[in-house]
């Protein structure tokens, strides 16, 4: 004990083992794991040792390949644009416009109550609004919008960016509205006082004071939807791919060093994305 | 009070657009689960009925339901806990810095926005190369720890930040050992905080998917067997299904947020108003 007081290095580290147990097993091993077997070679039957980069190879040389890159990177960049725009509205209306602090936490664990639910009853939700005889048919018949139903409402590149949205909005609000509450308000006011008009107002104080929750929101999100696979899967049954369901599908055929060369490629894309991103911010000192 | 501007109405408009949009499919299937006996997927209700909640328990109609109930239930309570102690070990630690601690905070980034089949991917390698068969409690453990440890740790980092270190030091002049100044000093004040971090252990272990889906073996979670009822069941008794498991969760969410209510009102009685005198 006296040991530990007179070196606090050691007791942090002591207290920090079981995560870095639990990160070292379950995080770093099984990603060298990956590293590892993306140079084996399969059979159909089993995987083989060996060190060749013929995955890779295949990989790169498949337009799939690039199809599926330019298709993760597209449901990315849309579902940023509408979360963004979204979440930044609400937590500008929660933060600004709300003025007691009881009803802004009211109203904010209003909007984080469905992240705390499960996500595959939130996409099964959605069939009953986007089917061919769902609600939202339904009504622009009965509207007289449209004479047939559409059918690319449900199982289409729609659904899944709608899923998406719906799914991920949250992790943009509650960031910017953390960022937000930091904002001294006398801030405002003096450039009301200086006589900004409210437009002038957001772009010019609060914009960019929110940058860093902004830039978190979008890790947040960006990540999500890069490394997504079961809302592509299912909200485009099975009509459009992106890198996730490229490695699921891999799995599913027990083709695991092609999996994991897809992996490799997708952590290495994400990680690439993520660092441009922190560039932006220094996390540690936004929470 | 000044009056409200026009833009105050616009975005309380959008607000209430936004939860709509929210919490209008959740609704949606909750009313369909009602759906009579002869009803499909979508309106119009076919009558009124309890017909697809009694489908749900007739277990060879949709596979074993309350298993993997009781398999993610467990599986919560396992990941909570071990979430809870370890993100306030972890957020005693970074207080200061130690060897390797900008390494370990990377890694702990890294854990949050890897995409999550690399762990299912990785894990799953794991076990099967050295032999271990994967199994929900202990390969499917791991895996859920490496999404909830990071969120738990933010939050733990975020409280520390905003930490009056005046209160330990004021113990510390009074003579408390450092284990005294933790028990009756520290962790009191961060207890509502705790309740957050387990909220966030046992909600996000139970609605957790892609970790679980290639580590959990043999007898499947929850969210695995919903995601095996999409693909071959095609009656209401879905939506019966996932209303339960919202209720379930809503309940969960209420009870943590009552004891953090509750929590905050008994510190509001016990504290004294010194201070805060003119």
């Amino acid at each position: 004990m006296k040991k530990l007081r007179a070196n606090p290095a050691l007791s942090s580290l002591l207290m920090v083992s079981p995560l870095v147990a639990v990160l070292f097993i379950f995080l770093v091993l099984p990603i060298v794991l990956i590293v590892i077997v993306s140079f084996w070679r399969a059979t159909e039957f089993s995987i083989i040792p060996a060190f060749e980069f013929d995955n890779y190879e295949f990989l790169f040389s498949s337009p799939v390949t690039y199809t599926v890159f330019f298709n993760t990177f597209k449901y990315a960049l849309i579902t940023w644009a509408f979360t963004l725009t979204i979440g930044f509205t609400v937590a500008y209306y929660l933060a600004f416009h709300i003025r007691t602090l009881t009803w802004q936490i009211a109203l904010f664990l209003l909007c984080t109550i469905p992240f705390w639910t499960s996500n595959i009853i939130r996409m099964i939700s959605w069939i009953p609004f986007l089917g061919r005889n769902g609600i939202a048919n339904s009504t622009l018949i009965s509207w007289g919008v449209i004479d047939e139903p559409i059918e690319w409402l449900l199982f289409s590149d729609f659904a899944v960016i709608l899923a998406f949205v719906h799914l991920y909005t949250l992790f943009m609000v509650v960031p910017i509205f953390n960022t937000m509450m930091r904002i001294d308000k006398s801030l405002i006011e003096a450039a009301r006082d200086a006589g900004a008009n409210g437009a002038q107002i957001l772009w010019n104080v609060i914009i960019p004071l929110t940058k860093p929750g902004i830039m978190i929101g979008t890790i947040f999100v960006v990540t999500l939807v890069m490394g997504d696979f079961i809302t592509v899967r299912f909200m485009s049954g099975s009509q459009s791919a992106n890198v996730g369901r490229l490695i699921s599908n891999d799995i599913a055929l027990l083709q695991y060093p092609s999996a994991s060369a897809t992996a490799i490629v997708l952590l290495l894309t994400v990680l690439i994305t993520i660092g441009i991103l922190l560039r932006f911010v220094d996390i540690r000192k936004e929470l | 009070m000044e009056p409200r501007s026009r833009s105050f109405y616009i975005l309380s408009a959008f607000f209430a657009l936004f939860i709509l949009f929210l919490y209008g499919p959740t609704i949606t299937i909750a009313i369909l689960s009602f759906q009579g006996e002869g009803g499909g997927l979508t309106f119009p209700m076919r009558g009124v009925s309890l017909y697809w909640f009694y489908d749900l328990f007739e277990q060879q109609a949709v596979g074993d339901i309350w298993g993997s109930f009781r398999r993610s239930f467990a599986l919560g309570v396992m990941v909570m806990v071990v979430t809870v102690v370890v993100s306030v070990m972890g957020g005693l630690a970074f207080r200061r810095k130690f060897p390797g601690s900008n390494i370990l905070f990377y890694l702990i980034i890294t854990s949050l926005v890897i995409p999550s089949i690399l762990i299912s991917l990785g894990v799953g390698l794991l076990f099967s190369q050295s032999g271990l068969n994967v199994h929900w409690s202990t390969s499917g453990f791991g895996s859920q720890l490496t999404w909830t440890l990071p969120f738990g740790l933010l939050i733990m980092f975020a409280v520390f930040n905003r930490f009056d270190k005046s209160y330990e030091e004021a113990a510390r002049d009074l003579g408390a050992t450092p284990w005294q100044t933790l028990r009756h000093v520290v962790l009191p004040i961060i207890a509502p905080s705790l309740i957050g971090v387990a909220l966030f252990g046992f909600t996000l272990s139970y609605d957790e998917f892609a970790r679980t889906l290639l580590t959990s073996g043999s007898y499947n979670t929850l969210p695995l067997e919903i995601y095996g009822m999409t693909t071959n069941v095609t009656s209401p008794v879905l939506y019966a299904l996932g209303t339960l498991t919202t209720v379930f969760s809503l309940i969960i969410i209420g009870a943590f947020l009552c004891v953090a209510l509750v929590s905050n009102r008994r510190r509001a009685q016990q504290g004294t108003d010194a201070g805060k005198g003119v």
